[in-house]
């Protein structure tokens, strides 16, 4: 039997012994390749999850196993892109990308090759001595996707990456990143609001209830790959986005 | 371009127009030399004492700049200490609002008596007033880095060596810059407020502060103009070249120093 990308058994999460706990009683196992979706009400603690994936927090109960490992051991294989592009504002975007691959003191050559791979790869080679300042949304969120994919991570985290970019950027990006991974493959935990992102996006959607977070519904979208933009405008994605919604709003009248 | 030469010209027009009033005022009350000399007798002492004038700017000059310097130095180490716990910071912040509160003049003669009188008395006590900006504001810049940025170094295994200095420093600089402009205003009145206690080694020798009382009282009013220009000048400089330190520092890439250049997709 292989390991899991990513396990979770019986996960719980209180911030103190006193408060109400945030998520309860999480099982879940994300196999290698999977693009699994995470969605649900504000305050079912999406994000809190993904903390808890990355290491970045640890459990209150149960526990995490990241291919095998513990979250805080797994971290060289994870990378975590967050809801606003987080550049650092003094670095032109080609150090931005670098930045990951700086940290883990890997050699001058490779960060360089690498990096001018990538944004070659989210289309900013023209761009690479810019500051974030002169970047529209869009641009800075395909920075901060090319940084997270320097350190060529196994499992990527994303947090409402681009919730905060307007719909059509919004859908352009969505596309984009199914190009990225279809040609490395990663394992994806994407937390989002929009159910259409999450259908176009993935292979599985799991939707959380609300206090505690837990999982309500685990979805298989079965919808080949590649997907492109025509899909948006097709029934079968019309029928399953129209399912989830409901779902979802089942979930959050419950 | 345009707009700026317009804005000068009008300035410098502000300027002549303001001597035609100094010298109509003193035409129209009859008013002595003592008490309000010509715009010409204030330039013409200038140009006659100009070793004098330029000797006493120049030591005020150096314990005005030395003391914002050695503040800029303790302040950002101090920030540092304070940016490591938050426990630190409660204990001692409180501290830094009384350094800003309590009155230099009240202080001054204190540290002359600590220190000794002379150039380094009046160092401290420019030192002294130029600190609690510098420690306020860069503790401030060092503290309110993203939560999630401070994750995506962790993430990615960084030491704190490399949190403080690729993250925390660098956020913190345009706030930094903040605090020693402030300061660079308020050097100048350490630095002359330090003169007035300090005073000077020989008798007609000291910086502009102490050339101040000194012109004062030998009712050297014209002398007196000149020294006081002197001494604003001296606050300008030390203000415009910490602004061109700030512009040179953050101009790429900090949103009050730069323009707008937004190269869309």
């Amino acid at each position: 039997m292989t390991i899991p990308e990513i396990h979770f058994r019986a996960v719980g999460k209180r911030f103190s012994s006193a408060s109400a706990p945030v998520l309860e009683e999480i099982s879940l196992s994300i196999e290698k390749g999977e693009f699994v979706s995470i969605i649900g009400p504000s305050g079912c603690g999406k994000s809190t999850l993904l903390k808890l994936v990355a290491g970045l927090s640890p459990c209150s109960q149960g526990e995490i196993q990241v291919n095998g490992m513990t979250p805080a051991n797994a971290r060289e294989i994870v990378s975590f892109i967050f809801q606003d592009a987080t550049l650092l504002p003094w670095r032109t975007v080609q150090k931005n990308v670098a930045l990951a691959l700086e940290l883990e003191g890997r050699t001058r050559e490779e960060t360089a090759a690498t990096t001018q791979n990538l944004l070659q790869l989210v289309g900013l080679t023209h761009v690479a001595q810019h500051y974030p300042r002169q970047l529209s949304g869009g641009m800075k969120m395909r920075a901060s996707i090319a940084r997270a994919l320097a350190t060529k991570p196994r499992i990527l985290l994303m947090d409402e990456p681009f919730a905060a970019l307007d719909e059509m950027t919004r859908d352009r990006m969505n596309e984009e990143l199914l190009r990225l991974r279809a040609e490395h493959n990663w394992t994806a935990l994407f937390v989002t609001h929009s159910v259409a992102e999450a259908v176009f996006l993935s292979s599985r959607v799991i939707i959380l209830a609300p206090h505690p977070g837990r999982v309500a519904h685990d979805l298989d979208i079965d919808l080949p790959y590649p997907r492109t933009a025509e899909l948006r405008e097709s029934k079968v994605f019309d029928d399953l986005v129209n399912r989830t919604s409901k779902l979802l709003r089942e979930t959050h009248r419950a | 371009m345009k707009k700026r030469l317009i804005f000068s010209g009008s300035a410098a027009l502000v300027f002549c127009g303001l001597l035609i009033f100094w010298r109509l005022l003193i035409l129209a009350f009859d008013i002595p030399g003592y008490l309000l000399p010509t715009p010409l007798a204030v330039f013409q002492v200038a140009i006659h004492r100009l070793p004098d004038l330029w000797a006493a700017l120049m030591i005020s000059a150096e314990a005005a700049a030395g003391g914002l310097a050695a503040a800029i130095v303790v302040g950002v180490l101090i920030a540092l200490i304070f940016a490591r716990s938050p426990w630190i910071r409660k204990m001692f912040f409180p501290y830094t609002i009384l350094l800003q509160t309590v009155p230099i003049l009240a202080v001054a003669p204190l540290i002359i008596i600590w220190v000794g009188p002379g150039l380094l008395a009046v160092g401290v006590v420019t030192f002294v007033i130029c600190l609690a900006p510098i420690i306020a504001n860069t503790t401030q810049g060092l503290v309110s880095v993203d939560e999630n940025l401070v994750q995506l170094f962790l993430m990615h295994n960084a030491s704190q060596g490399q949190v403080l200095s690729k993250l925390r420093l660098p956020h913190a600089l345009p706030y930094l810059f903040v605090g020693v402009r402030i300061s660079s205003g308020i050097a100048v009145i350490g630095a002359l407020t330090g003169e007035w206690f300090a005073g000077s080694g020989r008798a007609g020798q000291g910086g502009l502060g102490y050339s101040i009382l000194y012109a004062q009282a030998q009712l050297q009013t014209a002398y007196l103009f000149a020294l006081v220009i002197a001494a604003t000048l001296l606050g300008f400089t030390l203000f415009f070249t910490v602004m061109f330190f700030e512009w040179l520092a953050l101009h790429k890439w900090h949103e009050s120093a730069m323009r707008a250049n937004p190269a869309n997709e």
